[in-house]
């Protein structure tokens, strides 16, 4: 059977998914009475509206043809997410004089208008202008110079 | 004329030398937070409390005040130009305002926000002084029944709004008032869906959601036009509305205004609920309704209005009962209680200055704000003329930084980037994420006022049905689905015809 509408299908797939995992996990909560609410009664509920709409969107996408969902930019989704994912993982071992440049650095190569030049004065720019900022300005614990760079 | 021997004395009261530099320093301080995602006016506030105990009641209320509804105005800006919501309530303005800065007409957008704001502002401000004990009186009709189905139908006319599939929106609302119970039940104390992580017990920041969705998605969605070839170069049109975009203003602004006015004085999220119902419901009515979502002036009007129409009618139940219709109101009970005065219905008699100060102060600062933030615009457009290569990155590190800055927990960053991949995710799949974010925040308050209701009934569901605003509001829920969904029907009749 030709798969009539992607974005229908897999947008309930993806309902699907999240409301039963959400209704699984919320099963261990205790669901209550209608006149004393537990902690997954609400949750529940709207658990399984979710599985609904989300069987509806699958069975409407075997139904009804629609546009195809269109190219993704992997390179654009790794680079922005890994780079942040990054950032957050060696901000505090490694400060702000590492994480930064490497968080500009890292997602600014997913543009095809990447110039190493003004990409490191950028992030040399940012990381100074952060530091004044975040650190001096609004006192937010973050070191420069992280605990792997012997700070 | 008693009217007008008490706002006498609320501007002599407020024109004082110190109380026009508090309102300064108050309004001065909203934009600028407005405008940092991350730092909201509840944390400013809450962080500015100590230092109001030093100044005189009247003056500290009067920063405080100013703070709140000066970030209103910021918060639009960000949204504007990065699509990144810098408060709740701009959450809307991104999907016009955005789309209008895309094609160069940033100024524009900036310019109908801020006239918007500056006239509900300024109505609202006038609602304050003459109907404010009345208009509390109804806040007070509303039980959690009522409260519960006002949401539900905020939120399925938010679904309205939506430029992709309906159903898929329904989805949204769904999912988002599901991601916005994670954490811990405050009932029971039980910790939901938080997989044991220590950083999920207080849920997830609405700003890391915020971020991740409407930021970090909308850089991947960039960079994916400049591979297809299709990103423009923002050419900056013109700074100013022309006269077309004038004459358009207009009636959303009324609109917008009342909408707002009407929900921001009831408790819970008024000034949010006010900007998505005045979108959703400018869309339907408007002549350029088919615009929306691709740059319509009127939808960054109406938004604007009612979200300053709410912040300042959110002030009503405050001042008139002492009841807190939202976290800062809350921190101003808290400053009011911290300078000796007990808020609630005497407030008005006993301490006529202070009351009546107060309203005319607000005029004053939105007339502060509209001389602050217009000259900014020229300021704001230059920022969005540096070339996106070179922008997003700094974009990707104010957002980094700024989310951290909350908890000091890296987890947020992490969480941030989930949402991006999320956001990206959804929109390619014809998913609105607007819908989800009013779903986010309303999702805790709707399981409590249902809790309450229940709890009040003694488990009886019809009591949704029986009380008269409630059912009145959840018949409009059900007209408002009817109306969006008919379209969808006549369309599909008139296939089956054609078909014979």
């Amino acid at each position: 059977m030709p798969l009539g509408n992607p974005k229908d299908f897999w947008t309930g797939v993806i309902y699907i998914a999240f409301g039963s995992g959400a209704l699984i996990i919320a099963r261990d909560y205790g669901f209550g009475t209608a006149r004393k609410m537990g902690p997954a009664f609400f949750p529940a509920i709207l658990s399984i509206i979710l599985i609904v709409i989300g069987i509806i969107s699958l069975a409407r996408s075997l139904i009804r043809p629609g546009t195809p969902v269109g190219r993704f930019t992997f390179k654009g989704l790794l680079l922005v997410t890994g780079a942040t994912l990054l950032f957050g993982l060696i901000v505090r071992g490694a400060g702000l004089i590492v994480a930064m440049p490497v968080l500009v650095i890292v997602s600014g190569y997913a543009s095809r208008r990447f110039r190493w030049p003004a990409a490191i004065a950028l992030a040399l720019l940012l990381t100074g202008f952060c530091i004044l900022i975040f650190l001096k300005g609004l006192g937010i614990p973050l070191p420069v110079f992280g605990p792997w760079f012997g700070g | 004329m008693e009217l007008l021997t008490n706002l006498g004395l609320g501007f002599a009261t407020a024109i004082t030398p110190a109380n026009l530099f508090y309102c300064f320093v108050g309004v001065f301080l909203g934009t600028l937070i407005g405008v940092l995602p991350g730092l909201g006016p509840t944390a400013t506030i809450a962080m500015l409390l100590p230092v109001t105990f030093t100044l005189p009641p009247v003056s500290a209320l009067i920063m405080l005040a100013g703070i709140y509804y000066g970030s209103q105005y910021g918060g639009s800006t960000t949204s504007i130009l990065i699509n990144v919501p810098g408060e709740a309530s701009s959450v809307v303005t991104t999907l016009d305002g955005y789309q209008m800065a895309r094609q160069g007409r940033a100024g524009v957008a900036l310019t109908a926000a801020a006239i918007g704001s500056f006239f509900a502002g300024t109505v609202a401000t006038v609602l304050l002084a003459l109907f404010a004990p009345p208009l509390a009186e109804v806040a007070l009709r509303f039980g959690p029944a009522d409260y519960f189905s006002l949401m539900v139908l905020g939120l399925l006319a938010s679904v309205v709004l939506a430029q992709g599939s309906l159903l898929h929106a329904v989805g949204m609302v769904v999912l988002g008032l599901l991601l916005g119970l994670v954490g811990t039940d405050i009932n029971s104390g039980v910790q939901r869906f938080s997989f044991g992580i220590p950083d999920l017990a207080d849920g997830i920041g609405f700003v890391v959601v915020a971020m991740g969705m409407f930021g970090l998605a909308e850089i991947i969605r960039n960079l994916e036009r400049e591979e297809d070839g299709t990103a423009e170069v923002t050419k900056i049109t013109s700074l100013l509305p022309t006269r077309e975009d004038w004459k358009r203003m207009v009636a959303p602004i009324l609109r917008g205004t009342a909408i707002g006015s009407a929900l921001g004085i009831l408790p819970g999220s008024g000034s949010i609920l006010g900007a998505f119902a005045a979108y959703s419901i400018e869309k339907k009515v408007s002549k350029h309704g088919a615009e929306f979502g691709t740059g319509a002036i009127e939808g960054v009007a109406a938004p604007e209005s009612a979200n300053n129409a709410g912040a300042q009618t959110s002030f009503i139940p405050m001042l008139t009962l002492g009841i807190p219709s939202n976290p800062v109101m809350a921190l101003m009970v808290g400053a009011m209680i911290i300078q000796g005065i007990q808020p609630g219905p005497s407030v008005i008699t006993e301490q006529p200055a202070l009351f009546w100060g107060i309203i005319a102060s607000m005029w004053i600062g939105n007339l502060f704000l509209i001389v602050l933030n217009l000259p900014l615009i020229g300021m704001w457009v230059r920022i969005i003329m540096i070339p996106y290569h070179i922008l997003f990155p700094a974009i990707l590190v104010f957002c980094g930084i700024g989310v951290f800055s909350l908890k000091n927990t890296e987890f947020d960053i992490y969480l941030m980037a989930v949402f991006g991949l999320l956001g990206y995710l959804f929109t390619k799949l014809d998913c609105e994420p607007a819908p989800m974010l009013l779903a986010f925040i309303l999702g805790p308050m709707m399981e409590e006022y249902l809790r309450r209701a229940l709890l009040l009934s003694r488990g009886d569901p019809l009591v949704f049905i029986t009380r008269p605003i409630s059912a009145t509001l959840l018949g409009l829920a059900l007209l408002a689905i009817i109306v969006s969904a008919l379209p969808a029907l006549y369309r599909k009749r008139e296939e089956v015809f054609r078909e014979e």
